[in-house]
């Protein structure tokens, strides 16, 4: 019987939502990877949370509020001069710490606390799904012309300063990108499967190829491998989606005992 | 805004004291022209480096004024230059970033060209960090301590890169090596002890 689920149009946006965010999240993983920002990933999924909890008693739409909530940490964090991995553990602390407050002492609030912290995607509606090609499109959109930019950035980081070019584009829209991102897949995925989709990916194509396409596209085949089989099995085997996803990805942590190509 | 440099000159520096919080360096005041190697030499400390990133941005001006050519073009080469771990970029990827992968590199950097930045050894990636400071179209070359990790033959390729630099770019080469700055400059800046 559950294998007949896996074609029930019910399930349908589900599946493409998750697809969406699979290749969205490991894509903007590698830049976060190359910019070693890739925990505040995790500190703004647990932001996401927090403020998606919120929403019951402020009566708004949880993508709403998880997205104020993240957008004000993103922006806490541009305030710091050298935001690093500490900065970004304290944003994991005080987002898990919030989320489970809010969701103590909100009516209701365990409940959609427990869907945003572990996941539960097959509560997917169509806004979901629009928001996750909306984004998926500006993404490839803005590709060409913010990679470069982050690279760039990465490697020689007083040039827009030296050469008296505008740095604050390039930053915001890659902020706004992640932002929307953490928050997309902490609403339909969950945040600990959002945020293992933002890392392990990246973490493992890193290892294994030569060349930074290549890196992208194989952290991109990685996330969508990985979602599909998760997705498959927790229908076929009825088990909960975000863990299942979550397991499969830290196993495929292991294939970056391959050889490496240098 | 202070006012630009005189003719010929690509960034004049008058009487500037540099630092982060407070001073570090200065005052100190000279001019860099065109188709020169200006030397910054000076003790560990004496805030050779947080000059440069005073002419970058990074560091802050507390007295004097930088004065620049207008549209003047810098590159930098950063004394640590930043390597992500793992990253698979390759030698040529990180040129591009700088446009400058169209001119023809050294013989030294062409086995780089097709290496992953982290399988290259730590003079390898500062040559090639190098020599996409000098490849990039730019006016002015910030070199900090580019000698760090070089073996001889990157050495002879850096010091190839200096004699050749041309009539329309400059240099400013920050060194503890005494002897390197005397070699490939054309005048010496000391910032004392």
């Amino acid at each position: 019987m559950s294998d007949w689920l896996l074609f029930d149009p019910m399930f349908r946006t589900a599946f493409l939502t998750g697809l969406s965010l699979a290749v969205t999240l490991s894509l903007i993983g590698a830049w976060l990877r190359m910019r070693d920002e890739w925990l505040a990933a995790f500190g703004l999924a647990q932001i996401a949370a927090a403020g998606g909890i919120l929403s019951l008693p402020l009566g708004l739409p949880v993508l709403v509020t998880a997205t104020v909530a993240a957008g004000t940490a993103a922006l806490v964090r541009e305030l710091i001069p050298h935001p690093d991995n500490s900065h970004y553990a304290l944003m994991i602390l005080i987002g898990w710490s919030a989320a489970l407050v809010f969701a103590g002492n909100v009516p209701h609030g365990n409940v959609i606390g427990e869907s945003l912290l572990r996941g539960q995607l097959y509560f997917s509606h169509p806004g979901h799904l629009v928001s996750a090609f909306g984004l998926i499109g500006v993404l490839v959109a803005c590709l060409p012309w913010l990679q470069p930019h982050l690279l760039r950035e990465r490697f020689f980081p007083d040039w827009y300063s030296a050469n008296r070019i505008r740095a604050w584009p390039h930053r915001l829209l890659f902020g706004t990108l992640v932002v929307f991102a953490a928050v997309l897949g902490t609403v339909a995925m969950g945040a600990f499967p959002a945020f293992a989709m933002f890392f392990v990916p990246a973490w493992v194509a890193f290892a294994l190829v030569r060349g930074w396409t290549a890196a992208l596209c194989l952290s991109v085949a990685l996330g969508v491998v990985a979602y599909v089989t998760a997705f498959i099995v927790a229908i076929v085997l009825d088990q909960p989606f975000g863990p299942t996803l979550v397991l499969l990805l830290a196993i495929m942590a292991g294939l970056r005992f391959l050889p490496r190509r240098n | 805004m202070p006012p630009e440099p005189s003719a010929g000159a690509l960034i004049t520096l008058e009487e500037v004291t540099v630092g982060y919080t407070g001073p570090v360096a200065g005052p100190v005041s000279f001019t860099v022209h065109a188709g020169e190697v200006l030397g910054l030499g000076g003790a560990n400390g004496v805030g050779k480096s947080t000059l440069l990133r005073a002419i970058t941005g990074t560091a802050r001006v507390h007295s004097g004024a930088i004065r620049r050519m207008p549209g003047l073009r810098i590159s930098h080469h950063q004394q640590r230059p930043a390597r992500p771990p793992e990253l698979p970029l390759l030698g040529h990827e990180l040129l591009r970033l700088l446009d400058a992968d169209h001119v023809r590199e050294p013989l030294a950097v062409i086995p780089l060209m097709d290496k992953p930045v982290r399988a290259m050894s730590g003079g390898q990636f500062q040559l090639l960090q190098t020599w996409a400071c000098f490849a990039a179209p730019v006016d002015l070359i910030l070199l900090d301590e580019p000698t760090n990790n070089l073996d001889s033959q990157a050495i002879a390729t850096l010091s190839d890169l200096l004699h050749n630099l041309g009539e329309q770019r400059a240099v400013l080469l920050v060194s503890h090596e005494q002897q390197f700055l005397q070699e490939h400059c054309d005048r010496i800046v000391d910032l004392g002890t």
